[in-house]
């Protein structure tokens, strides 16, 4: 694929290289450049030609400088032509008029009847005599007369339109003769390279003048770098998707290990129960939460663990993804663990712009012996920072399966105010005791959508342009790498 | 979470002190509540029904707060100044406290029949004597009801609140139940009697009532309290009757919860009371009432009943992560009308949980709250020493890995939705869904939620759909998890990971696709061949146009297709240009 170069507008009509070479030859000979205009005046030719010749000379390279430049000038209308050829109405008329005089009637029936006729009577040229016999008639008063409008006339047809006073042009262009119109031109000077002949040039290097070493002989034409390049033919990674990657890799680089979270069923008791969410809790409503009709039942859970669970609930979401690994790291010997998960969770909601059924959930899950909500306001400080959110402050919340819990605020320089960020708290012991994890442990956690921080960062108002099938391609296309704290 | 909306000038002069929006907020903030919205009840006219209606309305500010869903401490102007007065120590816990009548009289007595066990088998009871009503208080204490009901009541399924005025009935009063014909009384409100039944027809059409009738709708009897002289109090969870109802110049009320939550009703109860006895002669003190049930015994309501925990300083400490001492904690959950103090034991400290704080089950809660009066943002942050080593799961490993790399084969990234319809997975694909073994939701809004997808093709043309004025060709993947039935699961059902490709041009392009697997194969170390490599082989499949079908094998194994999407495919997912995909499945190579 070849860079694009200037294709020099007019290149076919362009003038050939004997007209360029002249115009090189009277740039040569001026100190300090000449316009394009007087260059067409010399040469005789229409001045767009000469245009073209620049634009030709200006591909050559560095041959010539032309800057461009705008000039307001002066120019006969059609009327003010024929009127620096013929003279004006009025003179026209003053010469049609015999000694004898002529009839009114019939003077206004010449072509400048009408406009020769008040102006020659304003001009005290002629005179009209009403009374006369036979009708009214038009007398010479004055021998002879100076048709200054068509002197003036033919002093801007010459180019000389300086001489006249601005009075005079405007009265002329009042009268629809002259008009003022705005020539753009050039400034030509030489170029570093100035010469009086022209070489061709080579749009692109080839293998044979490599091989020939011509290249080094050659001129080649320079390349348009204000023009865009040739889009790569590639595909892309969806943006979201970029984003879920850079969490993937923070929480990677915090040391924590990814939880298998790809059970997209999952039943009433992990879901809920063993996060000791109470049977009565809203979040259990038909409203919320999608329920499955086949299968409808779970089986298999772990007995011992059930009854626990059970006994948790009656003496005394969509939630975390953890619940199962909790259980399952419970039944071995403690050590200490840091969890993530990055999946797909769903709640039966109604769609709007910011909303929908199924969103990305992001987890982050510590436990380990003694610590504390400061430890989990720490952890959350140094994820954020991350993120490249620094400014963190901590509410206090409820979730039904965290005590205590906290919402987590971060300051958006933007909006000039505190936004939630996320969610965040340290699971009830309730929930971790059934489970057998050792006493002293605790186990703090937190989690965020990906949704959210994804539309703020490739500024996303409609959560349907980002996630689902009415996704737009161009903007995946479009997207840019995600850097989180850039 | 519930949102209380308050006079907000009402509400400084009740904490005796003004604060600027931004100040009160903070204090929100600290506290654990959030200052959803300023606004007044023109606006909210304005914003819901248009100027017009909005003409003449009050434009008294109101701050709307949102609390916390297990505070229904909180849930009304008197809860929130008490609670924010004693967290700013401007005010000492109140000491509710349940009396016998002043006079030396009978208590007010609740019969419960045995009729009631089949609808709604408990009932608590309480009297608040003498208290004082202003228009402010009175609209507070009906708004409290109403909160409760659509809280802790949850829709008044679990607990129903009546509220009477004494002074015009007389006890003991009965709770039972019977047949809807047979209930006969003017209920609030109305000007005539109706029956039961009669009621349920006439409340199926106001916007606030009919969303309880489902709860006794059809039940052979409803439920039905009556005082001495046959005389309806309620039809619970329904309505009251008109002859008991309260009014601002009421000295005496009677206050009944039924219930199907035992539990539920007694918090409820207590805090009905809890928060307006504050308006009584004596402030603070209710007047209890006795609960006879069917088997004789007899309760005395309400409960207001306080616990003490013991727990030690050390505990809070280490929790938190500070380092204050046991007096000082103690004085933090004092501030949060946890009255505390230190045993004298050790660091102990014993902590008095209060009848409004049904909230606190465990020491947690009360940890929580010491921090939460310590100031969450006050505590040091610090980083936990927990050395772990971070592994990536398997299947997400190799997912990232060949997502980059199919990118880099030309395919752009898409990203649909895992719930679908019905017919996308099955009609559009020519498919019977009885065969897809796929997993059916039973309470989907919209068709949109029926099931969950059991391959990722269809999210893909549907996006091809939605971008059919892009330039062609269009490449596009997806390596996403499909779900399908699976016995062997506890839960009945799996997650399958699996990748997909379509190429949408004016030529199919099988050769393309063709050229994906045979890529994707060289990225996974899969050589072509029969045994140990993979091949493909021709293949009938109903999506797929005839002899343009082929079955991937890789190692022996089926693990997907490729080929020349059926036409009636293409156009029934609205498309226009012949269309190749692959489908396969990942898990295999893991």
């Amino acid at each position: 694929m070849i860079f694009p170069v200037i294709v020099a507008q007019g290149d076919s009509s362009m003038a050939d290289n004997g007209l360029l070479e002249s115009v090189l030859r009277l740039v040569e000979k001026v100190d300090g450049g000449t316009d394009s205009q007087d260059v067409a005046a010399d040469l005789g030719v229409d001045h767009q030609v000469i245009v073209g010749a620049v634009k030709s000379l200006q591909a050559l390279g560095e041959v010539i400088s032309a800057e461009q430049k705008s000039s307001r000038h002066w120019e006969l209308t059609g009327e003010g032509r024929e009127i620096a050829e013929q003279g004006s109405h009025e003179a026209r008329v003053f010469n049609a008029i015999p000694d004898e005089g002529l009839p009114q009637n019939q003077l206004m029936k010449m072509p400048s009847g009408k406009v020769g006729f008040s102006k020659a009577m304003s001009n005290k040229w002629i005179r009209l005599d009403k009374a006369h016999e036979g009708g009214p008639r038009v007398f010479k008063t004055v021998e002879a007369i100076e048709d200054t409008v068509r002197d003036k006339l033919q002093l801007v047809q010459k180019g000389q339109s300086a001489k006249l006073e601005d009075k005079e042009k405007n009265e002329l262009k009042k009268r629809k003769l002259l008009s003022e119109v705005t020539v753009k031109s050039y400034w030509i000077t030489k170029g570093s390279s100035f010469s009086t002949t022209i070489t061709k040039q080579e749009t692109e290097l080839t293998p044979e003048m490599i091989a020939s070493g011509s290249w080094k002989e050659k001129k080649f034409k320079p390349y348009n770098f204000e023009a865009m390049g040739v889009a790569p033919d590639c595909g892309h990674l969806h943006p979201l998707m970029k984003v879920r990657t850079q969490f993937r890799q923070i929480f990677l680089e915090m040391g924590f290990t990814e939880m298998p979270t790809n059970n997209f069923i999952e039943s009433s008791f992990w879901n809920f129960d063993s996060l000791f969410q109470p049977q009565q809790h809203p979040a259990r409503d038909q409203h919320d939460t999608f329920f499955i009709s086949d299968p409808a039942l779970a089986h298999e859970f772990p007995q011992d663990y059930l009854e626990r669970v059970k006994k948790v609930h009656s003496e005394g979401g969509y939630g975390s993804q953890g619940a199962r690994m909790l259980y399952k790291l419970a039944q071995q010997k403690f050590t200490p663990v840091k969890y993530f998960s990055i999946d797909r969770v769903f709640r039966n909601e109604t769609l709007d712009a910011t909303h929908l059924a199924e969103f990305h959930q992001i987890e982050g899950v510590v436990a380990d012996y003694g610590l504390t909500l400061g430890n989990l306001m720490g952890i959350l400080h140094q994820f954020f920072t991350k993120l490249g959110i620094t400014k963190l402050r901590f509410k206090p919340a409820y979730n039904p399966y965290t005590e205590p819990s906290m919402e987590v605020f971060s300051y958006h320089e933007g909006l000039k105010k505190w936004v939630e960020v996320g969610n965040s708290g340290v699971f009830r012991p309730e929930m971790l005791l059934p489970m057998g994890l050792p006493e002293g442990v605790s186990v703090i956690a937190w989690g965020l959508s990906l949704e959210r921080p994804t539309m703020i960062k490739y500024g996303i108002n409609n959560i349907r342009e980002l996630v689902g099938h009415k996704v737009n391609l161009q903007m995946v296309y479009d997207s840019p790498i995600c850097r989180l704290d850039s | 979470m519930p949102t209380v909306s308050v006079k907000r000038d009402l509400l400084f002069e009740a904490l005796g002190q003004k604060y600027t929006d931004e100040e009160f907020d903070e204090l929100c903030f600290e506290f654990g509540l959030e200052l959803d919205e300023i606004t007044s009840e023109k606006e909210i006219l304005i914003r819901e029904q248009g100027d017009e209606k909005a003409e003449g309305a009050s434009d008294v500010v109101l701050y709307k707060i949102d609390v916390p869903a297990n505070r229904y401490d909180l849930l009304c102007l008197e809860g929130l100044v008490r609670g924010l007065q004693v967290f700013k120590e401007k005010l000492e816990a109140p000491r509710y406290k349940r009396v016998s009548p002043a006079d030396g009289g009978e208590p007010q007595r609740l019969v419960i029949t045995e009729e009631t066990a089949s609808v709604r088998p408990h009932a608590v009871a309480a009297v608040l004597r003498n208290i004082t009503f202003t228009q402010e208080r009175y609209e507070s204490f009906i708004e409290l009801q109403e909160k409760l009901h659509q809280n802790i009541c949850r829709k008044r399924t679990l607990v129903a609140i009546g509220t009477h005025d004494l002074d015009t009935i007389s006890g003991p009063f009965t709770y039972t139940a019977k047949p809807p014909g047979e209930i006969r009384f003017k209920p609030l409100n109305q000007s005539k009697e109706y029956t039961a039944t009669e009621l349920m027809s006439l409340y199926k059409t106001d916007s606030h009532l009919r969303h309880y009738l489902h709860i006794i709708e059809n039940e052979p009897l409803y439920p039905i309290i009556y005082d001495s002289n046959g005389i309806v109090l309620s039809m619970p969870p329904i309505i009251n009757g008109d002859h008991s109802k309260i009014s601002l110049n009421t000295k005496n009320i009677f206050i009944e919860c039924t219930a199907t939550d035992l539990t539920k009703a007694k918090t409820t109860l207590d805090m009905v009371v809890t928060m307006f006895s504050e308006y009584c002669e004596e402030p603070f003190t209710v007047e209890g009432a006795e609960v006879v049930y069917p088997d004789g015994r007899l309760c005395v309501y309400p409960e207001l009943a306080y616990r003490t925990e013991t727990l030690s300083g050390d505990f809070i400490n280490k929790r938190v992560g500070i380092n204050e001492s046991a007096e000082s904690i103690a004085q933090l959950l004092t501030r949060m009308c946890l009255r505390s103090e230190v045993s004298g034991e050790g660091d102990l400290i014993q902590v008095e949980i209060p009848p409004t704080r049904a909230d606190v089950i465990h020491a947690c809660d009360i940890m929580e709250d010491a921090a939460i009066a310590y100031g969450f943002n006050n505590i040091v942050r610090s980083t936990p020493r927990t050395y772990t080593i971070a592994n990536q799961l398997p299947l997400n490993k190799l997912t990232e890995l060949l997502r980059q790399d199919l990118a880099a084969a030309g395919f752009t990234e898409a990203l649909t939705f895992a719930l679908c319809s019905e017919e996308d997975i099955a009609d559009k694909l020519r498919k019977n869904i009885a065969e897809t073994r796929a997993v059916h939701i039973s309470n989907p809004k919209t068709t949109e939620f029926q099931v969950a997808r059991t391959c990722l093709l269809p999210g893909l043309l549907k996006t091809l759909a939605a971008n059919r004025k892009m330039p062609l060709p269009l490449k596009l993947f997806e390596i996403s998890d499909v779900v399908l039935k699976d016995e062997t699961k506890d839960i009945g059902a799996r997650n399958n990971r699996r990748l997909c490709a379509v190429y949408y041009n004016k030529s199919p392009g099988f050769e393309v696709i063709h050229g994906l697997l045979d890529r994707v194969m060289q990225l996974l170390d899969v050589k072509p061949g029969r045994n140990q490599g993979y091949h493909i082989q021709a293949a009938e499949d109903s999506t797929f146009f005839p002899g343009r079908c082929a079955e991937i094998f890789s190692c022996g194994k089926s693990i997907g297709h490729l080929g020349v999407l059926h036409p009636d495919v293409i156009s029934r997912f609205e498309l226009t240009m012949p269309c190749s995909a692959i489908d396969i499945d990942i898990e295999p190579f893991l």
